[in-house]
């Protein structure tokens, strides 16, 4: 009876990919909750659940503590901004690689990838000097120019991979008509690669809002973003699980947002390309 | 010289000379600082300070320890200048301030009466005569204690307990189907996590880092003792997964009843008196750390401080903020609106003659314990380092923690004691060759 293998084939995978969700999901959900306890409910042994006297003071002590809006503008200039100019530099570098591939073409993209195998803090004191040098230590500019290069190998990579894909006659097509290379790339090429581009776009906003190491060592008190808001919940001595995990969610909570309205373009543009 | 041009250098000078007045005038000062309850309430009450200078305006940055540590040590070491004030401790001081990364703070006012500062804690800050930082909480460590559990056992703690009374009380106070753990202590591996306790318990045995040769001492029969003794308590009375506790995991223990004693930093007496908080507040005493009749305690020192970079450009203002922010009248103003009991502890004379301050139930043993406590000779045997629970070098950060996953490993049952000496020998031995040091 295959159609009732296929009944309870369904379900096995169904309960499979329902328990590594939640699996997955539960550090966040138990940040969320602890968020709610107070400091000593947030350490009870055994751990609480649900039955604890739910309470709204980490929220209300971090919001006197901290300017949440100052960070939280922070990440957004810093996040989008760096995926904006890595876009714009990588969308060329993709097209170049995938259409009109050279010799070199695979070394250099593995030399790119081979930039992200260098342990950050190998670069810091360097990095630091020149910050230093140029003025650029602790502004939005400097971190921008720092996210976008760290990200840069990666989103060449993705876009890379979603324009081999995509058919070279119709490029071929267009220059037939005439269409220059600018318009080539602009008009032709990106339209068609929107879905790739977008979730490319996503995760590299989600990787520079999650970046916690040159973001928490090239800022002070100016460009400090989320990671910085929350780094500073954290006590060696005294109870501040409560109030970390306050942070957290409200660190978490916009890209979480993003996440969730624009998942249909992340799984398409994810899996893009991986099915024929 | 074109007139455009003349307008145009006139114009810069303009701008430069409104800066240079507007510098004077109005100064920003950037303070790093970490997330601890007295820090959290100076940030509270700075306005005070804003008030009295309406001309600085100060802007905090608030990080974990260990990343304001290493944020702050990159900036000090290429002088990057993004703070002005820096919360630093007693292991930086000595080292920063042999680097002249520090400004002295020598010309601090006479109304500030540095003399009051308790001499263990000015000691620790001081490198060749200059105080290169001013301190704005003090601790030791101490015992801290169940008294309804040692009474039950029918046990007295006396004020200065020996190791020996440890081990039976601990003994005596273990009762494991009611997880009432007769002793709980540090494990978790790092230099200012386990090393912290373990630096200053071997300190009470006799033992040393190094010779004044600057040879590892870890194949001593003094290392030896001291750790098969925090073994054989940890293991016998202390409680399940030891290994993973900080200072942070043994107050929710001990707060919630499940240890007999603790040895840990005396800021902890306010938490655990704290009945908000602590579902033992009323039956907390308080002992100094143990010792073996050899001279020296198992207590630590330490204190956070404020210190000024060689690289700031606003030492002045940074200067004002320090004496404010360590003065006694900010003692004063805590005690007024926030109570005694929350007044930053441990550094000045002053407060432990203030009858007031004096009702506070563990003041007089945290005045004790650093008192007991000597940076410059911290050891039985002479050793070439100051600190008591670190060594002031540059490499101990580095060879502390790796010396504590030995000894957490011990403590987690992968390793022997031996073994765990043996490594930590070989390592240290290793790391300091390389770094030169051994004569």
């Amino acid at each position: 009876m295959p159609r009732a293998v296929t009944t309870r084939r369904k379900a096995v995978m169904t309960v499979i990919a329902w328990t590594v969700g939640l699996l997955i999901f539960f550090p966040i959900l138990w940040t969320v909750l602890t968020s709610f306890k107070t400091e000593a409910d947030a350490i009870a042994i055994p751990p609480r659940f649900l039955n604890f006297d739910w309470t709204l003071e980490n929220y209300v002590t971090v919001q006197e503590r901290s300017d949440y809006f100052r960070h939280f503008w922070n990440s957004v200039v810093i996040s989008v901004g760096s995926t904006l100019i890595g876009l714009a530099i990588a969308i060329p570098a993709a097209w170049a690689m995938a259409f009109v591939p050279g010799k070199r073409t695979k070394d250099v993209l593995m030399w790119m990838l081979s930039t992200k195998m260098l342990p950050p803090v190998g670069v810091l004191v360097p990095i630091y000097l020149l910050f230093r040098d140029t003025g650029l230590l602790d502004t939005r500019i400097g971190l921008v120019i720092v996210l976008t290069l760290i990200n840069l190998p990666i989103i060449v990579w993705m876009l890379y991979t979603y324009f081999r894909e995509i058919p070279g006659e119709i490029l071929e097509a267009a220059r037939m008509d005439g269409a220059g290379l600018r318009s080539e790339i602009l008009y032709v090429l990106t339209p068609m690669a929107v879905p790739g581009i977008a979730s490319t776009m996503l995760l590299n906003i989600i990787l520079a809002w999650n970046e916690a190491f040159w973001t928490l060592n090239l800022t002070a008190a100016k460009a400090a973003p989320l990671t910085a808001f929350i780094a500073s919940y954290s006590s060696p001595e005294g109870l501040f699980y409560a109030k970390l995990s306050a942070a957290s969610t409200m660190a978490i909570a916009p890209i979480l947002i993003l996440g969730w309205f624009s998942q249909k373009q992340l799984v398409r543009g994810l899996t893009f390309g991986a099915v024929k | 010289m074109s007139t455009t041009l003349r307008a145009l250098l006139g114009a810069t000078a303009l701008c430069a000379a409104g800066g240079i007045a507007a510098a004077q005038e109005n100064v920003t000062l950037t303070i790093a600082t970490v997330n601890n309850g007295d820090m959290i309430r100076m940030q509270a009450l700075a306005s005070d300070f804003t008030e009295k200078h309406p001309n600085i305006e100060l802007e905090w940055v608030t990080l974990e320890e260990n990343v304001l540590r290493q944020r702050v040590t990159t900036d000090i070491a290429t002088k990057g200048g993004q703070y002005d004030v820096m919360t630093i401790g007693t292991y930086e001081v000595p080292i920063w301030g042999a680097q002249d990364w520090l400004v002295p703070l020598n010309d601090l006012p006479a109304e500030y009466d540095v003399d009051d500062l308790l001499p263990a804690i000015r000691d620790g800050l001081t490198v060749d005569g200059n105080l290169y930082a001013a301190p704005f909480y003090g601790e030791s460590s101490m015992v801290m204690y169940r008294t309804d559990l040692m009474e039950a056992a029918g046990l007295e703690m006396p004020e200065a307990p020996t190791w020996d009374f440890i081990k039976e009380a601990a003994a005596a106070m273990t009762d494991k189907d009611a997880e009432v753990y007769g002793i709980c202590l540090r494990g978790k591996a790092g230099w200012g996590e386990n090393m912290a306790f373990l630096t200053a318990m071997a300190n009470s045995y006799g033992a040393r880092w190094f010779d004044e040769e600057w040879n590892a001492q870890f194949d001593s029969p003094e290392w030896k003792a001291t750790l098969d003794d925090y073994l054989m308590l940890m293991n016998e009375y202390g409680p399940p997964g030891a290994a993973n506790n900080g200072f942070n995991e043994n107050l929710a223990l001990f707060q919630q009843g499940k240890c007999g004693m603790w040895i840990d930093a005396t800021v902890a007496a306010s938490f655990v008196t704290n009945p908000e908080d602590s579902t033992v507040a009323d039956k907390v005493g308080f002992a100094l750390a143990p010792d073996n009749g050899l001279g020296k305690r198992g207590n630590w020192l330490w204190a956070w401080s404020l210190g000024i970079p060689a690289g700031s450009q606003k030492i002045d203002a940074a200067k004002e903020f320090i004496a404010w922010a360590t003065s006694k009248e900010y003692t004063a103003m805590v005690a007024e609106k926030e109570g005694w009991a929350n007044v930053p502890p441990g550094t000045r004379q002053s407060l432990y003659d203030n009858p007031e301050y004096q009702k506070v139930p563990f003041a007089q043993m945290t005045l004790d314990s650093i008192n007991a406590a000597d940076p410059t000779q911290p050891t039985v045997d002479p050793v070439p380092y100051t600190g008591v629970q670190f060594v002031a070098i540059p490499e101990f950060q580095g060879i502390g923690t790796a010396v504590g996953q030995q000894f957490a490993a011990a403590l987690a049952g992968q390793s022997t004691a031996e073994q765990a000496l043996s490594n930590a020998q070989a390592l240290t031995t290793r790391e300091m060759t390389r770094a030169g040091y051994p004569k």
